[in-house]
């Protein structure tokens, strides 16, 4: 296995040739130029597709036609961008279309700032889109975890006939980590009898969302959930740390859950119980999880790069049983060490 | 006796949900028409729009995509992208392709994506009961210009031909109606080339079809088609508007 | 004789064919289809030169056009 230095946005790239994507489209949108700027160098170099659009809508939408010809299609955004292809990202759900889609966060609301933030998790998680549905979301929190989870999010998206979102931040997007390059190891081939490759000898098939007959889309849609339970019951993720005799556990995702590891150790070498979750599949949420770690006489700080997204996820988790207290910081402002040790010696 | 005429293999025998003396059922079967006698049936991805085309796959006999309101040529674009060894093309309305999608379109043209698009251009939206379109006539009443299309207010119809015969990326644009038997043999010349192009290799290729929408322009057909040959044609001349050799 | 065949289920009357007929030999059925239309029926007997127009003109592509060798 090679060792080598790389960029996160550089490393979702990598891990997406890895795992046989075999088309790109996107737009520019800063923090994750590195992403297009470095496909449309590798993609044609090795025989494949790269195509900049001439917007968002247009990339998913170019992401929809390539995925519903069966092969392995991304697209990658940041947030005001990842707005504009909610409509394509709702279809793709309804149409049961495999793709990856990246959102390497910026800070907003509206055209916001270009720093790191973690406040399009409301909208990752609770379906940005129309309609009624879920999407699997990752949350990386380093350069390998961008390039793990690529791979990881290509093979769910195969497996369930759906999109799957990384959700990462321009922290994660633009830090410089060493990274392993795991060999990707390929999932098994799902059914194909969706894709559409010419009605050669067979009946035709259309790629469709629209189901207009008397209670078909109420049938769809009971399908589609029968679906999200499976993911629910197979895909959900978790990373727990120190939590066993935690006084205090530590809720955090991505670049934040970095911050909360290097808080619980210096926090322990100070001698207090300090745990850390970190869940690694936004939805499905870690529900489970959270909530067997939610003990009488412990206490949840819930950190994250917004004003209170997760945290509502994670108080419904815990239901009463233990305090949750929130500790963020909006608008493109990075939770820190001090503060979250100040924020805690206060509770 | 020989039957000389029927129903071509690329369209079902499913009834189309069109009203009665709409033009989309000829045009359906001139663009079936073109890609059986071409043998591209087995190899072709049609992409539906939204509108009323929006049912599109239950008529054609081949694969079909669905595609979000506007973005057939995006999600064409996908397609061919990937599979540049299929044969495919958009089905799209004047509200699809010049209002919401007018991006999609002017980028896939530009770009010179060697697709086929059919552009049915009617002067109105459809689907959604008769409002008014980029293509609606100077004066034109429908459901949201009660009182005639103004320029002053709403603009100029939008001359989607003459628009994007500029752009470099574009092999074959024209203008066509199917308003009487000679028009329609006209329209699936003109049909038949724009697949032509594209098993070519040649580019981008659009084909304007105006269309007859009577139930929303408050017409028998007899009329509707009176007004096309009228009023319509004076607006949208009909004809060649690139033929890049 | 030529003559021609309308699916009459699947014809709206929208009466296209009725105008391009040069032999004046469709006309629309008394009777309803079973969407509630008057299809548009060949006259039985009547002149028929298979010129097709009226499968040319024919929105629900319900006619078929048989030519007498």
């Amino acid at each position: 296995m090679k060792k080598t230095l790389m960029k996160g946005n550089i490393a979702l790239c990598e891990g997406a040739i890895a795992a046989g994507c075999k088309a790109y489209f996107g737009y520019p949108i800063t923090p994750q130029n590195e992403v297009p700027a470095h496909m449309s160098k590798r993609m044609p170099e090795l025989g494949l597709v790269f195509l900049q659009a001439e917007s968002e809508v247009a990339a998913i939408n170019m992401v929809l036609g390539a995925s519903a010809t069966g092969v392995r299609v991304m697209t990658s955004s940041s947030s005001p961008g990842v707005s504009l292809k909610q409509e394509g990202i709702s279809y793709l759900v309804g149409c049961e279309l495999p793709a990856v889609i990246v959102n390497v966060q910026r800070g907003g609301p509206g055209l916001g700032n270009i720093s790191g933030s973690q406040a399009d998790y409301f909208q990752a998680t609770k379906g940005g889109g129309h309609g009624d549905y879920r999407m699997i979301v990752l949350a990386p929190s380093s350069v390998q975890d961008m390039y793990d989870h690529t791979m990881l999010a290509f093979d769910l998206a195969d497996k369930y006939r759906t999109p799957v979102m990384l959700l990462a931040d321009g922290v994660v997007g633009q830090m410089m980590e060493p990274l392993m390059l795991n060999k990707y190891i390929p999932a098994a081939t799902g059914d194909r009898s969706w894709v559409l490759d010419g009605a050669r000898g067979r009946e035709p098939r259309s790629v469709k969302s629209l189901l207009m007959a008397e209670g078909a889309l109420e049938r769809h849609n009971l399908e589609l959930r029968k679906k999200f339970d499976l993911i629910e019951a197979n895909e959900t993720r978790i990373e727990t740390k120190n939590t066993d005799d935690a006084e205090i556990i530590i809720v955090a995702f991505g670049i934040s859950a970095r911050v909360a590891y290097s808080t619980m150790r210096a926090l322990r070498a100070a001698g207090k119980k300090i745990g850390v979750a970190r869940p690694v599949t936004l939805w499905p949420f870690p529900q489970k999880t959270i909530s067997e770690l939610a003990k009488p006489g412990r206490k949840f700080l819930v950190a994250e790069m917004n004003m209170g997204q997760m945290v509502e996820d994670v108080r419904l988790a815990v239901n009463g049983k233990c305090p949750v207290e929130f500790y963020g910081r909006p608008g493109g402002g990075l939770v820190n060490q001090e503060e979250m040790i100040e924020r805690i010696n206060k509770m | 006796m020989k039957k000389i005429l029927s129903k071509t293999e690329s369209l079902k025998a499913t009834p189309h949900l069109y009203c009665p003396g709409c033009g989309h059922g000829i045009i359906h079967r001139l663009v079936a028409e073109s890609i059986d006698e071409l043998g591209l049936r087995e190899k072709t991805i049609g992409i539906a729009p939204v509108g009323c085309a929006v049912f599109a796959y239950d008529y054609f006999n081949f694969d079909v995509s669905e595609a979000p309101h506007g973005r057939p040529p995006a999600v064409a674009t996908g397609i061919k992208r990937v599979r540049p060894d299929k044969i495919v093309f958009t089905y799209q309305g004047d509200g699809d392709l010049a209002a919401i999608g007018t991006a999609e379109t002017i980028h896939a043209a530009n770009r010179g994506e060697n697709i086929t698009v059919i552009f049915v251009n009617n002067a109105n939206y459809g689907m959604t009961g008769g409002q008014m379109a980029p293509t609606t006539l100077i004066g034109q009443k429908t459901a949201t210009s009660p009182y005639g299309r103004d320029p002053k207010r709403e603009g100029y119809p939008m001359k989607v031909c003459e628009l994007l015969s500029s752009l470099e990326g574009v092999a074959y644009l024209e203008r066509v109606s199917v308003s009487n038997p000679k028009n329609i043999i006209s329209a699936k010349r003109a049909i038949k080339k724009a697949f032509q192009n594209q098993v070519d290799g040649k580019g981008f290729s659009l084909v304007e079809v105006l269309s007859q929408c009577p139930v929303d322009w408050g017409m028998t057909p007899q009329n509707s088609i009176k007004w096309v040959e009228d009023v319509f044609v004076k607006a949208f001349p009909l004809g060649v508007y690139k033929d890049k050799k | 004789m030529s003559k021609i065949e309308i699916i009459t289920e699947k014809c709206k009357g929208c009466g296209l064919c009725i105008i391009v007929c040069p032999k004046k030999s469709i006309q629309l059925s008394k009777n309803f289809n079973k969407a509630g239309y008057h299809p548009a029926v060949f006259v039985e007997g009547a002149d028929c030169t298979a010129c097709g127009l009226c499968f040319q003109v024919c929105p629900d592509v319900c006619i078929e056009v048989y030519k007498d060798k």
